[in-house]
């Protein structure tokens, strides 16, 4: 696999790492996250960034025990998808028993390195 | 279709190549009638290192035509049939050639995992973790939050196709199992257990479409017709939806077919559905039309899907039993059911009474989807 950076996304990941998670807003306030030039609602390729919600609940999330070889070491762990308003993330629960995790549940994103590869990974603490 | 199962050692191109002369001779053409070759495959350059797989299969089949892959990961060969619809129904040709091959058997468990992770999205998803059946768990557990359902109705969904594969001889799995097998199965992503899960496959499968033009002029014997054809798209990653619980790509292919087809969804009598997993029949039954949303999951359990229910869906096993290669799935729905409707397959006397039929075949977690409904001819 190339270690070359994925130009949006690695940049999204950078600003959780500073503390500055921003989505891409479209001209009727609707949101995307990066790399994206075309907005999905209206086809406006006039995207702004704004400030990511600081949190977000939890729409679904599940235990996987049967993992790819990228995450041989780290499973089994909760992959979870949460809702932050204008945009949903996906990512890996921290920082919490699986057995607690809820949907509805509040939690804050942040970044963090898989125990198999060391990649960076976005992940999801409780508030 | 080849049976589908475990053949680790056989090529893609070797398991084609027999699908395609199974088809031709149930088609009574020769391979020089073919003037189009459209072929799925998902996998190949994990599963072969091989990439360029139009023209490989074309010689494969003998056929000297130009020959397209189509990759829509599990929707591939059933694209691939859409493909070949148009393509009559453009005039472009009057013989085409459709289907798809997945050689799965030779990657280990974790490398089928990473190599099936790849009809998600490879930034917001497989860099979180999210396997194949990760994400459709994510379906799961949010369907079950909203509308209710347990794993025991999910469970019989498995142990319905597992039946109904029995005598199945194409089928991967032919034996019977039961919920409680379902719900002790160790856990692959929860909710799901192991039997949640449609197996990695070896096989193919192939058809030769022709146009009535053709069939007439040639005095064959076409005894079932493509009658509507859907497809339609949605985000790839779960992340992007209004609702993860619901698959609207299924919906508007549905849609789609019917209108082409100018039936509604109480005119189908038999249904070939994605069922990778099996919340994912689920979903298929809800987005067709057959129920409303969040009222399927209790179908299977009831019995109102099964070989002697109302709507008797996945005769052939489904992806669960009769094994699920993934880029062969799409067209090995359509010879099942073709096989279905004429009354040659092993159910065929469940729904003698049956004249149309639908297929369904999903990628990823139906961010691609095609419906096709088939009638059968002078029914």
């Amino acid at each position: 696999m190339s270690d070359a950076r994925d130009e949006g996304y690695d940049d999204f990941l950078d600003a959780v790492e500073d503390d500055e998670p921003y989505y891409l807003e479209g001209p009727d306030g609707d949101g995307s996250l990066p790399p994206k030039r075309i907005d999905p609602a209206t086809g406006s390729q006039e995207l702004t960034e704004q400030p990511l919600p600081e949190t977000g609940e939890i729409e679904t999330y599940t235990q996987t025990h049967v993992a790819a070889p990228d995450f041989a070491d780290d499973a089994p762990f909760v992959v979870a998808v949460a809702d932050f308003g204008p945009v949903s993330v996906t990512g890996q629960i921290r920082g919490m028993e699986p057995s607690d995790v809820e949907i509805g549940q509040e939690v804050q994103i942040g970044v963090d390195r898989t125990e198999t590869t060391d990649e960076r990974i976005l992940v999801f603490e409780p508030v | 279709m080849t049976k589908f199962g475990a053949s680790p050692e056989r090529t893609a191109r070797d398991l084609f190549a027999q699908a395609a002369g199974e088809a031709f001779d149930d088609s009574g053409l020769d391979p020089d009638a073919v003037e189009e070759l459209f072929y799925g495959n998902f996998m190949g350059e994990f599963a072969e290192t091989q990439g360029h797989q139009g023209p490989l299969m074309a010689d494969a089949a003998s056929v000297s035509a130009p020959a397209t892959r189509i990759e829509s990961a599990c929707a591939s060969s059933g694209v691939a049939v859409r493909y070949g619809v148009n393509h009559i129904r453009s005039g472009a040709a009057d013989v085409v050639l459709v289907g798809g091959a997945e050689r799965m058997k030779n990657l280990s468990t974790p490398e089928g995992t990473r190599a099936l992770s790849a009809a998600a999205d490879a930034l917001y998803e497989v860099k979180a973790g999210v396997t194949f059946p990760g994400a459709y768990s994510l379906m799961a557990n949010k369907y079950f939050d909203e509308f209710g359902g347990t794993r025991e109705d999910l469970a019989h969904v498995a142990v319905k196709n597992h039946e109904h594969a029995v005598e199945n001889d194409l089928a991967q799995f032919n034996r019977a199992i039961s919920v409680e097998d379902v719900l002790e199965a160790p856990t692959v992503s929860a909710p799901f257990g192991l039997y949640d899960c449609s197996p990695m496959s070896d096989g193919a499968a192939a058809a030769v479409l022709v146009s009535e033009a053709f069939a007439e002029d040639h005095g064959m014997e076409t005894d079932v017709k493509i009658t509507g054809v859907g497809q339609a798209s949605d985000s790839l990653a779960l992340q992007d939806r209004v609702s993860i619980p619901e698959t609207p790509a299924a919906v508007e292919a549905g849609e789609t077919a019917y209108e082409d087809a100018g039936i509604e969804p109480s005119d189908v009598d038999v249904a070939e559905v994605h069922d990778c997993f099996t919340i994912a029949e689920v979903l298929a039954l809800e987005s067709l039309g057959f129920y409303e949303p969040g009222e399927a999951i209790t179908a299977a359990r009831d019995g109102e899907t099964a070989i002697d229910g109302e709507l008797p869906v996945n005769l052939s096993g489904g992806l669960k039993a009769k094994g699920h290669p993934v880029g062969a799935t799409g067209c090995a729905q359509i010879s099942e059911l073709t096989k279905l409707l004429r009354g040659d397959h092993v159910n065929s006397d469940a729904v003698s009474d049956a004249e149309i039929g639908l297929t369904h075949n999903a990628g990823g977690t139906v961010a691609s989807c095609v419906v096709h409904v088939l009638e059968e001819v002078d029914a």
